[in-house]
C-alpha cells in the first residue's frame, strides 16, 4: 500500500515533555491514526469488493477477474485526469460508468456461458480474462506505477485532536460512506433490491415469480463492476496502480467475501474494515509480520468458519 | 425381543423450528420396522441423526446398547448401520462392480490399501459378484452408473448398503421414483433382505409397508403419533385423520 | 478361488482397469529416446519433466479426489528452497538425498495444511489454498537471509548425482536424472490411484457423503493423498532448483498454479497422463509464443483458458476419444474412460 506509514502527528513528533500522560496520549494519537487510516483502507475495499460479493452470492459464480474492473476504473481516472484534463471529482462518475459499460457488455456475451459450469471451469475463465487484462493494460500503458494528479486542496492533512487526518482519505471515508449507505437503501427500500434479495435467496423460486432473474444479474453485475471502477478510482493514490493490480489485490477481495459472507452487505462491510485496519495496524506494529496477519485472519476465520462470519447457516 | 436401535428422547431443532420432538424409537432385532408419516414430518430427519448426517440437538442413539450418538457416519457404518437414499446417492463414474467392491473392501478393512491392485482380492470379488446375482445387477456390471436405468440405479443404492453387512438397515423410501416395471424388482429385493438385519423402512407406498412391515411408527410434525402392529395403525381413525392429504399414497 | 462365472468376469474387469495398455508403453519407451534423440534440447526436455510431475501431483487432489486448488506452488516452492538450501549450505550433499528430503518437507507442509481444505466449499478451497502459497511466499520474502529474498537463492552449486554423474554443461545427466525421477514416481502413483485407497478417492470425489454412508473415513483419505501430492510438487520443486542451481520466490507465485491448472486442464485430469500431456503441449506452446511475444505471452495463455473454458473441456476430450478408441479396439477400458 502506498504511503504505508500512518503519518505521525506534528504534535507526536515535537519532542515533547514526558510526562507518563503525554506519552499515553501519544500512543493514543497513534492509534487513532492507524485506525483512521485503516478505516478508510477498509472501506475502500468495502466498495471494492461488494460486487464480487453479490455476485458470487447472486450468482455462485467466482470471479477472479473482479479486479479487472477496478483496475479498468482507476486506469481510466489516470487518462481522464492527467492526460485530458477533467476535473477528478468529474472523472470519478464517468470511471463508474466505464467500468459498468465493460461489466455490463462481458457479462452479456461472455460470463453468462460460464454461469452453470463447474467452480473449476468458473476460476479458470476468469484467470484466463485477469491475464488477459494485465497483459493489455501493461502493453497499451507500460508497467509502471501511475499516479493521478489529485487537486491540491486534497493532498496533505490536516491534524484534529492530535490525530493525523489525511484529506484525501478522509474524502474516501465520507464517499464510500455515503455508497455504502446508499447500498444499504437500495437493497432494502426499493423494488429491484427486493427482487435481488429474492434471487440471491433462491434464483429458481425467484424466477417463479415472475423476477427477470437474467436482468437482475446483468444490472447487479454492471453495477457491481462499476462500484469497483470507482473503488479503483479512489484507490489508484492509496494502492497503487499498475497492470498487476487484479492480481495484487484479489486475494484482499476474497478474504473480504469469504469472511464477511455473501448473504448481506454488513458482513462484507465489517470483513472490510477488520481487514484494513488489521492490516494497516499489522504493518506498523509487526513490519515483519504485516503481510501474513491479513492472511493468518483468513486462513484463521475459514477454519472456524468456513462459510465466513456472517453467512446464514442454511447458506450455500 | 432384544431391542437392537433405540432413540432416547431425540431432539432436533433449526433455529426456531423444531424438527424431531421428543422422539423415542425402539426398533426390536430383526424386525420389519416401518417409519411413515405426511410429508414434512421429518423422518429422513431421524435417519439423518441415526446415520450421523446430522448432529442432534439432544437426546441419545443407542446401537445394540451401545451408545454412538457422537460418532462419525462411517464409524456407524462400521458399527453395524447402513442406510439407503431417497434421492440416489451413487458414484456416477464408477461401475456397479466398482461401487460395490468399494463397499465390500472397505468392510473387510482393505478400503485404504494402497499397494495392492483393485480386483487382486478374491475374498471381496466373490461378495460383489453374488451381490450383483441377488440384486440383478449383472448385465450391467460393468456400465458407468450414470447410464444405468432409474430402477438399475435404485437396486444399486439398496445392494450398496446392503454390501455394508449392516445389521441394522434403513431405508428411505426404497421405492420412490421407480417405474412401475421396475417396482416389482425393488419390492422383491427388499423382501428377500436376510432375516438377521433389522430393517427400518421409511415409505409412502402404503402396499409395500403393509407387506412388508411387522411394526410400524407413525411420525407427525417430528414426534411419534402412533406405534403397533400394521393392523391396529390400519385400523386407528387419529391415523386415517392425519392422512386425510395424502390420499394419493394411501 | 474364483468360483462362477460372475466373479470371474468381475475379477477380469477390475484387474483390466490396471493392465498396462500399448499406448502407455509406447509414450514411456518415446520419452526415454529423447535422451539420444535430441541432445541439443535438454534444457526445454527437463523443464517439461518437472513441469509434468507437478502436473501429476495436482492431478492426484484435483482429477482424483475433486479438491480445487490454486496454491499448489506453495509445495512447489518449499521443496525448491528446501533442496537449493540443502546444497548451498552443504547438509546434504548428494541430490538424490536431497531430493528425497525436500519432498519430506514439502510433505509435512500439506499434511499440516491439509486440515483446511477439508473444510467448507469449492470456493473456501480455493481461498485457502491461495492463502497458504501467499503466506509462504511472504515468509519467504520476509527471511531474505535464509532465501535471498526477491533476489532469489544464489550460489548454489550442485555436487553429482549418486556421486557420480555431474550435472554438465549440457543438461545431459540432468534431463536423465529428472525424467527418471518423474518415471518412478509416475509408477508409484499409478499404483496408488488403480489401488482400493485410489478408488475410494475418486468415490470421494463423486460423491463424499455416500463414501462416508458406506464406511470410508473421508477425511482421512483426503488428507493422505494431500500429503503425498505435495510431497510430489515438492520433489517437482526440487528438480528444477537442482537443475538450475537456483531457487526464486516466483515459484511460489499465483500465476504459477494457475499455470498449473492451465497445464492440467489442456491435458485432461483423472487420467495422471493428463499432466504429462498438458506439460509437453504447455512447454512447447511457451516456447514458440514467447519468441514471438516475449513480455505479453500471458495474454495469449489467458486466451486460451477462455476459449477452453467457452468450448467445454469435455469437447476438448472428447476429440482425442477417436483416436483413443481407434488404438484399443478391444480394451473396454478405454472406451469407457472419459476423463474428468
Amino acid at each position: 500500500m502506498r504511503g504505508d506509514e500512518p503519518r505521525i502527528p506534528l504534535s507526536v513528533k515535537a519532542g515533547a515533555e514526558s510526562a507518563a500522560g503525554q506519552v499515553w496520549g501519544e500512543l493514543i494519537d497513534i492509534m487513532l491514526t492507524i485506525l483512521f487510516d485503516g478505516v478508510a483502507y477498509g472501506m475502500l475495499l468495502f466498495v471494492l469488493a461488494c460486487g464480487l460479493a453479490v455476485t458470487l452470492g447472486l450468482m455462485n459464480f467466482v470471479n477472479l477477474a473482479h479486479g479487472a474492473f477496478a483496475m479498468a476504473g482507476g486506469y481510466c481516472t489516470v487518462i481522464l485526469v492527467n492526460r485530458m484534463g477533467v476535473p477528478f471529482f468529474a472523472a470519478l462518475p464517468i470511471a463508474f460508468v466505464v467500468s459498468a459499460l465493460i461489466g455490463l457488455i462481458l457479462e452479456r456475451t461472455l460470463y453468462v456461458h460460464v454461469y452453470r459450469k463447474p467452480h473449476l471451469d468458473q476460476v479458470l475463465f476468469t484467470i484466463g480474462l485477469v491475464f488477459m487484462s494485465v497483459a493489455a493494460v501493461d502493453y497499451v500503458m507500460g508497467s509502471s506505477q501511475v499516479f493521478v494528479q489529485l487537486p491540491s486542496w486534497l493532498q496533505g492533512q490536516d491534524v484534529i485532536f492530535g490525530v493525523g487526518v489525511g484529506r484525501y482519505r478522509l474524502l474516501i471515508i465520507v464517499i464510500c460512506g455515503l455508497l455504502t449507505l446508499g447500498l444499504q437503501l437500495i437493497l432494502t427500500k426499493t423494488r429491484f433490491g427486493s427482487r435481488l434479495r429474492a434471487a440471491v435467496d433462491d434464483a429458481r423460486v425467484a424466477r417463479g415469480l415472475g423476477i427477470n432473474v437474467n436482468w437482475v444479474f446483468a444490472v447487479t453485475f454492471a453495477f457491481g463492476s462499476g462500484l469497483a471502477g470507482l473503488g479503483g478510482a479512489l484507490g489508484a493514490e492509496i494502492l497503487g496502480l499498475d497492470p498487476s493490480f487484479p492480481l495484487k489485490f484479489m486475494i484482499y477481495f476474497l478474504i473480504v467475501v469469504t469472511v464477511g459472507g455473501t448473504s448481506s452487505i454488513t458482513g462484507p462491510f465489517v470483513a472490510a474494515l477488520l481487514l484494513g485496519i488489521g492490516d494497516v495496524a499489522g504493518k506498523y506494529y509487526l513490519p515483519a509480520f504485516g503481510a501474513f496477519v491479513i492472511y493468518t485472519i483468513m486462513i484463521v476465520v475459514l477454519i472456524w468458519r468456513p462459510q465466513g462470519l456472517f453467512a446464514r447457516p442454511a447458506g450455500r | 425381543m432384544a431391542i437392537v436401535l433405540e432413540t432416547v428422547n431425540l431432539v432436533k431443532r433449526f433455529g426456531g423450528i423444531v424438527a424431531t420432538n421428543d422422539v423415542s424409537l425402539k426398533v426390536e432385532a430383526g424386525a420389519r420396522h416401518a417409519l411413515i408419516g405426511p410429508n414434512g414430518a421429518g423422518k429422513t430427519t431421524i435417519i439423518n441423526q441415526l446415520t450421523g448426517v446430522l448432529a442432534q440437538t439432544s437426546g441419545k442413539i443407542l446401537l445394540e446398547g451401545e451408545d454412538i450418538s457422537h460418532l462419525s457416519p462411517h464409524a456407524r457404518v462400521r458399527r453395524g448401520i447402513a442406510r439407503t437414499f431417497q434421492i440416489n446417492q451413487l458414484f456416477l463414474e464408477l461401475t456397479p462392480v466398482e461401487t460395490l467392491g468399494l463397499a465390500v473392501s472397505e468392510r473387510l478393512g482393505h478400503g485404504g490399501d494402497w499397494w495392492r491392485r483393485v480386483g487382486s482380492n478374491p475374498q471381496v470379488m466373490e461378495e460383489v459378484a453374488e451381490l450383483l446375482e441377488r440384486f440383478r445387477l449383472t448385465d450391467v456390471m460393468n456400465e458407468r452408473t450414470d447410464v444405468l436405468a432409474y430402477g438399475k440405479q435404485r437396486m444399486l443404492e439398496i445392494a450398496l448398503a446392503i454390501a455394508c453387512k449392516p445389521r441394522v438397515l434403513l431405508l428411505d423410501e426404497p421405492a420412490a421414483g421407480v417405474p412401475d416395471s421396475e417396482r416389482q424388482d425393488i419390492l422383491s429385493a427388499v423382501a428377500e433382505l436376510p432375516k438377521d438385519v433389522t430393517v427400518l423402512l421409511i415409505e409412502h407406498d402404503m402396499d409395500l409397508v403393509f407387506s412388508f412391515a411387522d411394526r410400524i411408527s407413525v411420525l407427525v410434525n417430528g414426534a411419534l403419533f402412533v406405534e403397533g402392529k400394521p393392523d391396529e395403525v390400519a385400523r386407528d381413525p387419529r391415523v386415517k385423520a392425519v392422512y386425510l392429504g395424502e390420499e394419493a399414497h394411501v | 478361488m474364483i468360483k462362477t462365472p460372475t466373479s470371474f468376469s468381475v475379477t477380469r474387469s477390475l484387474i483390466g482397469r490396471s493392465h498396462w495398455h500399448p499406448l502407455e508403453i509406447v509414450f514411456w519407451v518415446a520419452a526415454f529416446s529423447t535422451i539420444w534423440l535430441f541432445p541439443t534440447k535438454y534444457l526445454i526436455l527437463t523443464e517439461i519433466a518437472w513441469l509434468a510431475l507437478f502436473a501429476l501431483s495436482l492431478d492426484l487432489i484435483l482429477g482424483y479426489a475433486g479438491i480445487v486448488s490454486l496454491g499448489h506452488a506453495a509445495f512447489f516452492g518449499v521443496g525448491a528452497y528446501t533442496a537449493a538450501l540443502l546444497a548451498k549450505h552443504e547438509i546434504i550433499n548428494e541430490p538424490v538425498l536431497a531430493l528425497i528430503v525436500a519432498g519430506l518437507v514439502a510433505s509435512a507442509v500439506g499434511f499440516v495444511t491439509s486440515f483446511l481444505v477439508l473444510r467448507g466449499t469449492d470456493l473456501t478451497r480455493i481461498m485457502v489454498t491461495l492463502g497458504v502459497a501467499l503466506v509462504l511466499r511472504e515468509l519467504a520474502n520476509q527471511n531474505g537471509w535464509l532465501t535471498g529474498g526477491a533476489d532469489g537463492l544464489q550460489g548454489v552449486t550442485m555436487q553429482p548425482i549418486l556421486g557420480r554423474f555431474r550435472f554438465d554443461m549440457f543438461g545431459h545427466n540432468g534431463y536423465v536424472y529428472c525424467l527418471t525421477v518423474l518415471f518412478v514416481l509416475f509408477l508409484l502413483a499409478r499404483r496408488i490411484v488403480n489401488s482400493p485407497f485410489g478408488l475410494s478417492l475418486q468415490s470421494i470425489k463423486n460423491n463424499p457423503l455416500r463414501a462416508s454412508a458406506i464406511g470410508i473415513n473421508v477425511n482421512l483419505r483426503l488428507v493422505a493423498i494431500y500429503t503425498i501430492a505435495a510431497g510430489y510438487a515438492g520433489i517437482a520443486g526440487a528438480l528444477l532448483a537442482q537443475t538450475q542451481a537456483f531457487a526464486s520466490l516466483a515459484y511460489f507465485d499465483f500465476e504459477r498454479s494457475a499455470d498449473l491448472l492451465m497445464v492440467l486442464v489442456i491435458g485432461g485430469t483423472g487420467y495422471l497422463y493428463g499432466g504429462l500431456i498438458g506439460a509437453i503441449v504447455f512447454k512447447f506452446m511457451q516456447d514458440y509464443l514467447s519468441v514471438w511475444t516475449p513480455q505479453y505471452w500471458p495474454f495469449w495463455i489467458g486466451l486460451l483458458l477462455v476459449l477452453i473454458v467457452l468450448v467445454g473441456r469435455e469437447r476438448i476430450t472428447g476429440w482425442t476419444r477417436p483416436i483413443r478408441e481407434l488404438a484399443s479396439k478391444l480394451d473396454w477400458r478405454a472406451a469407457r474412460k472419459d476423463g474428468a
